[in-house]
């Protein structure tokens, strides 16, 4: 098709055409050339540093005195004995944490989301003032969230041992935040509390697309709106979620604020960016908190490429349309 | 189940949810207002009105300049990666050329870096230009760290305006840049309100690099001021004061997202779903 219109086009129509597109070109990267700048210099320079850093013994109090000493960092081996982030247990720790974080909060996020966005697709009196009250836990910052459950969940004062011993589901407090068998319940629990609306935003999104004649029909056809449920909403509905619980999980993956503030730096909680954290500042390792924070970055970018080629795959079948 | 009882069940539903949703920050209120003893008693109503907190926060420490410099940084940021996005997302979204989904797909994978890989690069860039421990200090990195959303969410937003728009202006032989300036920044502002918005409560938020690239109170932000506040001993917190500083910065963002939730609610599904 395009290939018989250009042939029936004049040859300098053609040329103004090429003309007119080569300064486009030019404009394009003319236009990209402040951005790209400014990731480079302030967001790739700072990466390849980290990186480099990871393999000298870079100290907090002078970085210009560091020194080359390759895969140290990472593994070594003294008298027979191994050193390095790949055999410390406290680094295996935190990225157990993690994953357990990502996993179960992002699956609670999920099924939370769903049932609030299902609540707020229906029609019912008052739905604005409810999709307004489950925005609310979204636009705290995490900070200030971590504040107040932290202070709601305080073993004396705290208003849910409160609740609890009235009800009598506890018989004496508890110290949530600090006792190593709750602290990541308690931190699990926040951050659900905190991110299930932009999850639920999300998927009544998708719900909002959806036809609505399907419904008609089958309600026409008597169908239980259950089975109607696993057997049309969902399976319309799955490629949104699925976009949702990759951005939340990769968002999870690099957990910092939350536990720093709710938890500190208890072992029970430490995530892989708090572990790095602790390294590079607390302990002024710059080298080996590099090595721990290129270990995430690895992480997250191999489950992020994995990602994206997968999902440009998916959309460059779409644009060829 | 007849009807009576699923309404029933469903309001009771939605009961919850509201509950659920609206409780931490409404006992954070009730909170704020107590003071002395009175802290100390767990109801869950409001028992008494004291508006002491409020104001030794100001008078205890520097929060006043600490709410100063995060409106500072955050506006700032906004500024600065509205001007580098607006163009960059016109020529990622209306310029055919090659390597232009690459690019793409390299500023959404930016957008997903943890932050503290780049912690300890940053931290030896901030030094070397001495600007440990001030604003600048913050306001570059913020600034990066929201790019790659900010060209995202715009690029999608300019994707869906019609091509005419613009073929007649470039046969006339305008300019990409009046093009930019005349047709399409006027019809983009309300996705930059949306994006701006988004951007600000993003910077507003931000906790590590405020945490690591500052020093002295004075030129803390304030999630970094109120994570810090602390009392006469370190298992004395002030719960009070924290109280009162967390609703007194929470309740303009609040409002905002409230009053902006539509465009609030665009512009985070152009950033993820259509992603």
């Amino acid at each position: 098709m395009t290939l018989a219109l250009q042939q029936d086009g004049t040859a300098t129509r053609k040329a103004k055409r090429s003309n007119l597109s080569s300064a486009r070109l030019r404009a394009a990267w003319l236009f990209l050339a402040p951005m790209m700048i400014a990731l480079a210099a302030v967001a790739g320079w700072p990466l390849l540093r980290t990186i480099w850093l990871g393999f000298t013994d870079a100290n907090l109090t002078d970085l210009s005195q560091s020194q080359f000493i390759g895969f140290e960092n990472y593994l070594s081996y003294y008298d027979g004995e191994a050193y390095g982030v790949l055999v410390d247990a406290e680094w295996w720790n935190a990225v157990w944490n993690t994953l357990w974080f990502s996993v179960i909060s992002v699956g609670l996020e999920t099924l939370f989301g769903l049932l609030i966005a299902l609540i707020l697709n229906a029609e019912f009196k008052g739905r604005g003032l409810v999709r307004a009250a489950v925005l609310i836990p979204w636009a705290i910052p995490t900070i200030v969230s971590a504040k107040m459950w932290g202070w709601m969940l305080h073993d004396q004062f705290g208003v849910i041992n409160e609740i609890l011993l009235g009800v009598g589901i506890l018989s004496e407090p508890v110290a949530w935040t600090a006792d190593p068998s709750t602290a990541m319940w308690a931190v699990i629990m926040v951050d659900v509390w905190k991110t299930t609306p932009f999850m639920a935003l999300l998927t009544l999104a998708a719900l909002q697309m959806l036809p609505g004649d399907i419904y008609e029909a089958a309600r026409v056809d008597g169908i239980n709106p259950i089975r109607v449920f696993f057997k049309v909403t969902l399976p319309l509905i799955r490629p949104a979620i699925i976009v949702a619980v990759i951005f939340r999980s990769l968002d999870a993956l690099r957990v910092f604020d939350l536990i720093y503030v709710l938890t500190s730096s208890s072992t029970s909680t430490m995530s892989m960016s708090v572990y790095a954290r602790q390294q590079l500042v607390d302990f002024q390792e710059v080298g080996y908190g590099s090595a721990a924070a290129t270990l995430l970055f690895i992480v997250i970018a191999l489950l992020t490429t994995i990602t994206v080629v997968a999902g440009g795959l998916k959309s460059g079948e779409g644009e060829q349309s | 189940m007849n009807r009576q009882m699923k309404s029933i069940l469903f309001y009771t539903l939605v009961v919850v949810v509201v509950i659920f949703s609206v409780f931490p920050f409404y006992y954070a209120i009730v909170t704020s207002f107590r003071s002395g003893q009175e802290l100390f008693n767990p109801s869950v109503f409001p028992t008494s009105f004291t508006t002491g907190n409020y104001f030794s926060i100001f008078k205890e420490q520097p929060f006043g300049l600490n709410i100063l410099n995060s409106v500072i940084v955050a506006t700032s940021v906004v500024i600065l990666s509205l001007i580098i996005a607006v163009t960059a997302s016109y020529a990622l979204a209306r310029i055919h050329f090659r390597g232009r989904g690459l690019l793409l797909m390299t500023i959404l994978s930016v957008s997903m870096f943890p932050q503290v890989a780049i912690l300890s690069g940053m931290y030896e860039l901030i030094r070397s230009m001495g600007l440990y421990n001030s604003l600048p200090g913050l306001i570059i990195p913020n600034t990066v760290l929201t790019l790659p959303f900010t060209v995202w969410v715009l690029t999608t937003f300019m994707k869906e305006l019609p091509k005419e728009l613009e073929e007649a202006a470039v046969v006339d032989g305008a300019s990409p840049l009046t093009i930019v300036r005349r047709i399409f920044l006027p019809l983009m502002w309300p996705a930059m309100v949306t994006t701006g918005l988004l951007a600000f409560i993003g910077a507003w938020n931000e906790f590590l690099f405020a945490l690591t690239f500052t020093l002295s109170n004075e030129v803390r932000t304030v999630p970094v001021a109120i994570a810090l506040m602390s009392g006469a001993t370190e298992y004395e917190l002030p719960w009070g004061n924290i109280m009162a500083a967390s609703v007194l910065v929470t309740v303009p963002i609040v409002v905002l997202v409230l009053v902006f939730q539509r465009k609030i609610v665009a512009g985070l599904t152009a950033g993820a779903v259509k992603g």
